[in-house]
């Protein structure tokens, strides 16, 4: 499949979708240092979008500043029409370390940006098991963070990020620290997860294949300093048994075009 | 901290606390507390006078003593226990049972045992400096990866060897950081002997301050005691930080 | 700033891993080897009374007649109540006073400016230096010796809990604020609890400088408890006697650090292995 396909069929559906994250011109530096330069992008609503780049690219930080935790040199970002100056009700975080209390229980740890806003103790903890039962942790309720492995915790983020309702999930690397089969089931459950939700992810990885995986859209950015490289919109069929993915055609050709893309960024 | 976008270091803190120090003295609202103008004064007057040169010379000999007995046997008892499981069996309660006693109560039996002299105040060095040495170093020697041990024999290094070149180098941050803190707590053992022998060195000139109000001489003595702590504190975190850099990397 | 603190307390860190690393051998570790290690220590104790290393070196078994003994006549119950009063009181207030502004420092950047290197310096120095003033000023009585312990056990609080608070799980901090979290939500849910076994592991080494404190005060300067204890019988050459009481007083210090240590490792250890 040619690049030029590709970009055709991407301006169509741009137009098509409406974008409920709008980045406009972000540039970002630390000191003398050019982390992002000039970024414009359009989230559509209801879709996964990956920003994915070699490390140094700047898309945590891009990430980071959609969510409001760092400020950016200029630029605006704004989420369904409105500006974006902080961490908002209509977006949650998915930690690259989890960022679970660990002295609280999953019950708490899921329930806990509920008990942030006040909600009531009995109507917290039944939302908090809803989610924690599709992420697939029932029984789990109880034990605290040290007793579950990697992919588990990172399940607890993913329903604690679910449980507050919010519109735009942002997910930083959330599998880079989970071991490869855990991952590989994570991966499968987050796109069938997806498919139920109806919400829009915004998802930060370095790895190619899994960025194919699971996007409706990716973003590569190219790095020092961080600019949009490219979109591709992989057209994968991801209806059917999640393992035949891959070996579609389409997913290995679309992972292989990405990485002659990225090439020259490794050293 | 930062003030008007000048970085100020923190301890320049410590010119405010001599401030308010000296308004406090002139305001002479406790007569203990002369101002800090005047103890300074007393200072300089007091490292003139041989009383107090005889009794640094002093403290300062029970101390080094003391300290070196401390070192020489606290590193190889620390080494023994993190390599020989039944040396840190019998030891190890011990040693942390000392470690954290309150150590000032065996200095009367002390004073019986070595006399109220001189070999007192060093035995109190070694008594209070040792066991945290003996502590650091076992941490240390424990943690030494036990790759790079698999290393060395793999290359065929004989025992001597094994320990000379990598057990005692990979423990070096944490047997400096014993060290250190073994120092720190040697000046206390050196100060708390003297105070209860109460004859020797700078307990002889803190009971005759003490006793004769006087006070600005006390407070002199007080700072040149802190500043030597501080100072010799400080010394060895400077060698500290040369090995720092394997301390962090290794875990 | 807060990773170039480096004081006393630091020692927490590494008695703590090797402490750990002890609170886990007592399970796995025979109790027996611990029984032969006070045999042995009992032993050559024994041993070394009766060559005699010195006059003034009792037996192990003379000394622990001499401890029923004191128990019997009163004399050491009376001479504990008198010493435990200062030290409880001295490490309550301690705890109060070090804890609140341990904390204010940790979270104020004037507060830690300002204060810090007043209690660093105070951790470093050999502060028994003042215990002699503080009599001249309090007399010899309760508040002297309170004070004595004060002065001890409030630094190394201080200093951990500042450490703590400092060092609170960065990532926890951005979870909270993420999450839409007050400055007092963040205060109250992610940074207290993230620091309190750090404070919790300070208040531990703050009992062991109060029994350093209270024992120093009654040597030093006040004729009683403890402290008059030892010296009284060391003036009548009665050593066992002595021994007898400064072994009491290292073996309670001992078993209150234990159990301190007890319900550091019942409260807070499961939740700081990993996550």
């Amino acid at each position: 499949m040619a690049v030029t396909a590709l970009r055709e069929k991407q301006s169509t559906v741009h137009t098509s979708l409406e974008a409920i994250v709008e980045v406009k011109g972000i540039c970002k530096s630390y000191g003398n240092v050019e982390a992002l330069r000039d970024i414009d992008l359009d989230f559509p609503r209801g879709k996964l979008t990956s920003l994915l780049g070699p490390s140094g690219c700047g898309k945590t930080t891009l990430l980071k500043i959609i969510a409001g935790l760092i400020g950016a040199s200029a630029g605006s970002v704004t989420v369904d029409g409105k500006h974006v100056s902080g961490p908002g009700p209509e977006r949650a975080f998915v930690f690259q370390d989890f960022a679970l209390m660990p002295w609280a229980t999953v019950l708490r740890n899921v329930a806990f940006g509920l008990e942030l806003r006040g909600t009531g103790k009995t109507e917290r903890e039944e939302t908090a098991r809803r989610y924690i039962a599709q992420v697939g942790l029932s029984g789990f309720e109880d034990k605290y963070p040290h007793e579950l492995s990697g992919g588990m915790r990172q399940r607890v983020g993913l329903a604690r990020a679910l449980s507050v309702d919010a519109e735009v999930l942002l997910l930083d690397e959330p599998f880079s620290a989970v071991d490869e089969q855990n991952r590989r089931k994570f991966q499968e459950d987050l796109i069938r997860l997806r498919s139920a939700q109806n919400k829009t992810f915004i998802f930060v990885t370095h790895s190619i294949e899994e960025a194919v995986y699971i996007s409706d859209r990716i973003v590569l950015l190219s790095p020092r300093p961080g600019r949009v490289s490219q979109v591709i919109e992989p057209d994968i069929d991801r209806s059917g048994d999640p393992d035949s993915i891959h070996r579609d055609q389409r997913y290995l050709d679309t992972v292989e075009e990405i990485w002659q893309g990225l090439k020259q960024y490794v050293e | 901290m930062t003030l008007f976008g000048y970085r100020i270091p923190m301890m320049a803190s410590l010119l405010v606390w001599c401030l308010a120090w000296e308004i406090v003295g002139r305001l002479d609202l406790v007569f203990l507390l002369p101002p800090f103008s005047d103890v300074l004064a007393a200072a300089v007057q007091l490292v003139q006078t041989s009383s107090w040169q005889d009794a640094t010379v002093t403290t300062l000999r029970a101390f080094a003593t003391g300290m070196a007995l401390a070192i020489t046997c606290g590193v190889p008892l620390g080494v023994l226990m993190g390599r020989v499981k039944i040396a840190d069996d019998l030891l190890g309660m011990w040693v942390n049972i000392f470690s954290s006693a309150p150590l000032s109560a065996l200095v009367p039996v002390l004073m019986i045992l070595f006399g109220f002299g001189e070999r007192t105040i060093i035995a109190a060095v070694f008594l209070f400096a040792v066991w945290i040495i003996v502590l650091d170093t076992r941490a240390g020697v424990r943690h030494v990866s036990p790759s790079l041990i698999e290393m060395a024999r793999s290359y065929g290094a004989t025992k001597p060897a094994l320990y000379a070149k990598i057990i005692l180098w990979a423990a070096l941050p944490e047997i400096l950081a014993g060290i250190r803190l073994g120092l720190i707590r040697g000046v206390k053992g050196v100060v708390i002997g003297q105070l209860l022998v109460a004859i020797v060195g700078y307990g002889a000139l803190f009971e005759t301050f003490s006793r004769n109000f006087r006070m600005a001489e006390f407070w002199a003595l007080t700072i040149i005691l802190f500043a030597f702590a501080m100072l010799i504190a400080e010394l060895i975190e400077r060698i500290e930080g040369k090995v720092e850099y394997y301390a962090g990397a290794r875990q | 700033m807060a990773t170039n603190v480096r004081t006393e307390s630091e020692v927490t860190d590494l008695t703590l891993t090797a402490t750990s690393e002890e609170a886990r051998g007592l399970r796995d570790r025979p109790i027996i080897l611990r029984l032969v290690s006070i045999a042995l220590f009992a032993g050559i104790w024994e041993i070394a009374g009766h060559i005699p290393v010195s006059f003034a070196f009792p037996t192990f078994s003379d000394t622990i007649a001499a401890f029923f003994r004191l128990i019997a006549d009163g004399s050491m119950p009376a001479a504990y109540l008198s010493t435990l009063q200062p030290l409880v009181l001295g490490v309550l207030l301690s705890t109060f006073l070090g804890v609140g502004i341990g904390i204010v420092c940790g979270l104020s950047r004037a507060g830690e400016w300002l204060l810090i290197p007043v209690f660093i310096v105070l951790q470093a120095a050999p502060v028994a230096a003042f215990i002699p003033l503080v009599t001249f000023v309090y007399g010899i009585g309760m508040t002297a010796k309170t004070i004595a312990v004060m002065i001890l056990a409030l630094p190394v609080i201080v200093l951990n809990t500042y450490k703590a608070v400092r060092n609170v799980n960065e990532s926890l901090l951005v979870m909270c604020r993420s999450f839409l979290g007050t400055r007092w939500q963040t205060i109250t849910r992610i940074i207290l609890p993230d620091a309190s076994p750090v404070i919790f592991a300070g208040l531990r080494l703050g009992v062991a400088a109060g029994f350093v404190g209270v024992v120093l005060a009654e040597l030093l300067i006040t004729p009683t408890g403890i402290g008059d204890l030892i010296t009284f019988h060391r003036s009548r050459a009665d050593y066992a006697e002595m021994y007898a009481t400064i072994a009491s007083i290292i073996a309670l210090s001992t078993l209150t650090l234990v159990f301190l240590q007890w319900i550091e490792v019942r409260v807070f250890r499961p939740e700081k292995r990993g996550a």
